[in-house]
């Protein structure tokens, strides 16, 4: 149980909650919240977009019936969290980039702060947000709107590309990886993907993603992996 | 003293909450929220004899009040479970399920022989992982097998029959609610020599995603869980422990205490908690609270006494 500190509108949508509480995490992981009793059945995954001593903050997008539910938590509500889950971002040395595809900045912003120096890339569909925080973080931010965000990256001039976004997104940055191999870099992509849940913990298997050596669970293995592990069948 | 404890084909369950299969894994995940052996059992994850990669697609979507899920078994096989999980399960003082489902009548008849091998192995050495196997002819996310045998009781016959000749072990047989006739489909176990029966599995329903025009699952239907189906699932139970004399492992939707005792009415001996792990990750532990300071509330020292007084 944490209780709201603030849960501030950014646009349309897309919403800043900081919850109390200790439990910390580490870059790429989520905390599973729920801001009701009993319906909706499940709770939701959110990444960790900021790790304080006695808060944890997330960014999130009103998709549904539960982010709903989360766009009206005002300060002194309370939710239940638990948490931090599964494996993030591995702590990387060497020129990093990190971009986002809307809602996908999500997880960064942590990354970020823990990877000073790194160049960032943000893209939206259609209005950009909380860009101005990334910005002091950033050796170099660009910001898109509208475009294709990773037309902008030189994937082969980093030593690691960490992308979270859409699914279009996550399998165009893995074909990019590749190609930027192809030509000789040594960049390694790592995807963070968004998969339904239901236990969060690896024990329902409903999140289950195809991977080179077989199925892993997104919520344990993941939601972070190597880019080149992932197939993707659609 | 509340008396929460009950037997079935000799296995002690210290209280009537076991952990459904398919929700918690094999309770690995779960014992690092809470110590599993609080618990009165747990159903490992329905394996299959080979690895099965499950379905693709969407796996899960939630109804009112429910969910549906079509997992398709994802497993890693019986040889990958008595070799990685056993040793885990060994540790565990509860009543261990393993839930064998899914595929043609030889790889059912395999797949119990298997455990009943490794079952004697570890006897030999003094070490017991397997309590009982919960036959499971009702997954209704697999093509082959699976439902299939769990519609038709004269279908079923043959697989029960099949693996209650396998093995030596506890066999409980879980049921599907889309039996043609779940109570002769019970009493064709009972008279197979099967021990319990355990019910509900999910109910077969359906999503449309009506902007993109196409069902939700690629297998079109999925399994509907949680307090959605305890209603059905009360009935069935009902009407199955009024006519076999084994014992029944009730199970859908339960999420409360006195949904546990309605079970225990209705003739459960135990019951089992699915859905609900997901909607609370610590649910096995607070249900044993709970139920345990209902029973005090409201003065049952035993179970027995409640048992299928309905």
């Amino acid at each position: 149980m944490g209780m709201v500190l603030s849960n501030e509108r950014l646009t349309d949508g897309v919403y800043h909650l900081k919850v109390e509480t200790n439990s910390g995490g580490k870059m790429g992981q989520f905390y599973m919240l729920r801001a009701w009793d009993a319906y909706p059945i499940l709770s939701r995954p959110l990444s960790i977009h900021e790790v304080n001593e006695d808060s944890i903050e997330f960014l999130y997008h009103v998709v549904g019936e539960g982010t709903e539910i989360f766009s009206r938590l005002t300060p002194g509500d309370s939710v239940e969290l638990e948490g931090p889950f599964g494996t993030g971002f591995p702590l990387v040395e060497g020129k990093v980039a990190l971009i986002g595809g809307g809602i996908g900045i999500a997880p960064l912003y942590y990354c970020a702060k823990q990877l000073p120096g790194s160049d960032i890339y943000l893209g939206f569909s259609r209005e950009a947000y909380r860009t101005e925080a990334f910005r002091p973080l950033a050796d170099e931010l660009t910001v898109d709107v509208g475009g294709f965000i990773l037309d902008r990256a030189d994937f082969g001039q980093y030593d690691h590309v960490f992308v979270c976004g859409p699914h279009p997104m996550l399998k165009a940055a893995q074909l990019r990886g590749i190609a930027a191999q192809e030509s000789g870099s040594k960049t390694k992509v790592y995807l963070s993907l968004e998969n339904r849940m239901a236990c969060g913990i690896g024990a329902c298997l409903v999140c289950s993603v195809s991977c080179r050596d077989g199925q892993r669970k997104a919520c344990a293995d993941g939601p972070v992996f190597l880019s080149e592990e992932v197939i993707f069948h659609d | 003293m509340t008396k929460m404890s009950t037997t079935i084909a000799g296995v002690h369950f210290k209280n009537p909450i076991v952990m459904a299969s398919g929700t918690f894994g094999f309770g690995r995940e779960y014992g690092k929220l809470y110590d599993v052996s609080l618990l009165g059992g747990i159903s490992g994850k329905g394996l299959t004899l080979h690895p099965k990669a499950g379905n693709p697609g969407t796996r899960v979507y939630e109804t009112a009040s429910g969910m549906l899920n079509s997992v398709g078994l994802e497993n890693p096989g019986v040889a990958a479970f008595l070799e990685k999980e056993c040793p885990y399960w060994e540790t565990l003082d509860t009543a261990r399920l393993v839930n064998l489902g899914g595929g043609t009548l030889e790889d059912y008849v395999l797949g119990a022989e298997m455990i009943q091998r490794d079952a004697d192995l570890r006897s030999s050495l003094g070490k017991l992982a397997v309590d009982m196997i919960e036959l499971n002819i009702s997954c209704p996310n697999v093509k082959e097998g699976g439902i299939a045998f769990g519609i038709k009781t004269s279908e079923a016959q043959k697989v029960v029959q099949a693996v209650r000749n396998a093995t030596k072990l506890p066999l409980a047989v879980k049921l599907s609610p889309g039996a043609e006739n779940i109570v002769e489909m019970a009493q064709m176990c009972e008279e197979e020599g099967v021990d319990a029966v355990s019910l509900i599995n999910t109910i077969s329903g359906m999503k449309i995603d009506v902007r993109r025009r196409s069902n939700v699952f690629n297998n079109l239907y999925a399994g509907l869980s949680g307090p959605a189906i305890k209603p059905v699932a009360l009935r069935m139970v009902h009407q199955v422990a009024q006519n076999i004399s084994i014992p029944v492992i009730g199970m859908g939707g339960i999420t409360t205490a006195t949904d546990i005792i309605e079970f225990i009415m209705a003739g459960a001996s135990v019951i089992q908690v699915g859905t609900y792990n997901f909607m609370n990750l610590r649910a096995g532990s607070q249900l044993v609270e709970e139920l345990e300071q209902f029973m005090v509330q409201e003065n049952i020292q035993s179970l027995d006494e409640i048992r299928g007084i309905i």
